[in-house]
């Protein structure tokens, strides 16, 4: 699983680093990135789903077959 | 502000307002709500100011989300969107509605409208004005405001805890983002009094009365004038310990494509700036607060699961949203079957959205560990309040910091809620011990 966010939605509401910020940085203006390559590892999915089911601009997004 | 003329501006007397009433926030003298025909059909005459908006607005917008887009002929003419979609349509679409008008009063009494960037910026120029102040309102930044916070919120309780009663919105929930935002911006906190009635002015009573609306903005302007002709002699009354740089140095330097800020733009921004960070998480708390009185089963699954905290400030946000907009209708635009026509106003209801049962199911009840909660207290899309996770930290501080000494408590008398545009209890008995 991977997690990606997408810059052109992404508003810096900060949702996803505040429920996962094992998964998320945010940059100098707050807006969101996730960390290395995405890749979520084992025992973070939840927080994943959780990231994505939080953002209100619908920036957050898992890709499921990532590998 | 390099084409200011020199010369301090008059200076503000501190000592002018004593004799005048704190905060004439309880509805009595210049309530705009009284003097109103009373609303007989939400559907095409719905008002905002209405009393039984201001008490209980939920079932009129459960009302009106079955029907088309709310229409009244009130406020030269105004749209009232209150499905999530439809909100969200509106927030997203730049090209058929403009910001420069974001409060929906009685008429549009300026033409062009004073700005207030970035609230009331439209692209492209949006994002610049914009950024200068996001550096500031990170969730980094913000975290290192939190030991004031929490020094702010206790030395509130102090004062009134061994009485055994408060009055939660006036003794406690106002005075902590007043407080913060005072220190962010480098103005003295003693002056706290002044902005609340400035702001009641500006977003209450000036809805309807333009004098009193257009006299309150002035004087805010003119204390910004003031702070920054100090800083220009180099001087300040800030917070010795204040923040470096304060706000009104970002603004004072700010500059888009290597063009100084016009002092318009640095005045506008830095009246904004209190407005948006006093009003409104004032009414968050004491919305907090007051549904914490009235829910013991909520309350003391809180206390015992601290950890909740962050998800459960998302739920009261999302059920207690304090803000409501409005956009100004630039190109003429169908939504909904509805024929929105060029200089119309569209009241933009966040709060109503956000009890919307299609995104939110069971939206009307509070659970405090939702899971899916895309609520949009801050906004959606560009504009997205700048002071949201500053706004998340004072509301989390607050309510633990109550909790933690107060986690028996009810509300014990008539709650008053604010008009308008910020949504809040102003009036919140509570007892205690």
């Amino acid at each position: 699983m991977k997690v990606r966010v997408d810059p052109e939605r992404c508003e810096g509401h900060s949702r996803c680093h505040a429920l996962a910020p094992e998964l998320f940085a945010l940059d100098d203006i707050g807006n969101a990135t996730a960390i290395g390559d995405g890749r979520v590892p084992p025992g973070l999915e939840e927080k994943a789903r959780l990231a994505v089911a939080n953002c209100p601009e619908y920036a957050v997004e898992i890709l499921e077959d990532a590998g | 502000m390099t084409d200011s003329k020199p010369g301090a501006p008059a200076v503000p007397d501190p000592e002018a307002d004593a004799g005048a009433p704190t905060c004439p926030v309880t509805g009595q003298g210049g309530d705009p709500a009284i003097e109103r025909p009373p609303v007989t059909d939400w559907r095409t005459d719905w008002d905002h100011l209405d009393p039984r908006w201001r008490d209980d607005p939920f079932p009129i917008w459960d009302e009106l989300r079955t029907g088309p887009i709310a229409r009244t002929e009130r406020f030269e003419g105004a749209w009232l969107p209150t499905r999530y979609e439809d909100v969200k349509a509106i927030a997203y679409d730049t090209e058929h509605f403009t910001s420069r008008r974001i409060v929906l009063r009685h008429k549009k009494y300026e033409d062009p409208p004073l700005p207030a960037p970035p609230i009331t910026s439209d692209p492209p120029e949006h994002k610049a004005h914009k950024r200068v102040l996001l550096p500031f309102f990170s969730p980094q930044e913000v975290g290192k405001l939190e030991p004031m916070a929490r020094r702010i919120c206790n030395e509130l309780i102090d004062d009134f805890i061994a009485d055994g009663r408060c009055d939660a919105a006036q003794h406690y929930a106002r005075h902590i983002p007043v407080r913060i935002i005072a220190y962010m911006l480098g103005v003295p906190v003693r002056d706290s009094d002044r902005f609340i009635r400035w702001i009641h002015e500006i977003l209450e009573v000036g809805i309807v009365d333009d004098e009193i609306g257009k006299n309150a903005t002035k004087a805010m302007r003119d204390y910004f004038r003031h702070h920054i002709a100090l800083r220009k002699e180099g001087r300040t009354e800030a917070d010795p310990d204040g923040p470096e740089p304060d706000l009104i140095r970002v603004m004072m330097d700010g500059s888009l494509n290597g063009v100084p800020f016009e002092e318009n733009h640095v005045l506008g921004t830095l009246n904004l700036l209190m407005i948006a960070g006093i009003d409104t998480t004032w009414s968050a708390i004491g919305a907090s607060i007051m549904h914490l009185g009235r829910h013991p089963e909520d309350r003391t699954r809180l206390v015992a699961e601290p950890a909740l905290m962050p998800t459960a400030v998302e739920e009261l946000l999302r059920a207690y949203s304090p803000v409501t907009m409005a956009r100004e209708v630039k190109k003429d635009v169908e939504l909904g079957g509805c024929p929105m026509k060029k200089g119309e106003m569209v009241l933009l209801s966040f709060p109503a959205a956000n009890r919307d049962p299609e995104m939110f199911p069971d939206a009307n009840r509070v659970v405090l560990d939702r899971q899916e909660n895309r609520h949009g207290a801050f906004g959606l899309g560009i504009h997205r309040c700048v002071g949201s996770n500053l706004a998340r930290m004072e509301m989390q501080v607050a309510i633990e910091e109550w909790l933690k000494r107060i986690p028996d408590y009810r509300v014990v008398g008539d709650v008053t809620w604010s008009d308008g545009t910020v949504r809040g209890p102003r009036t919140l008995p509570v007892a205690f011990g």
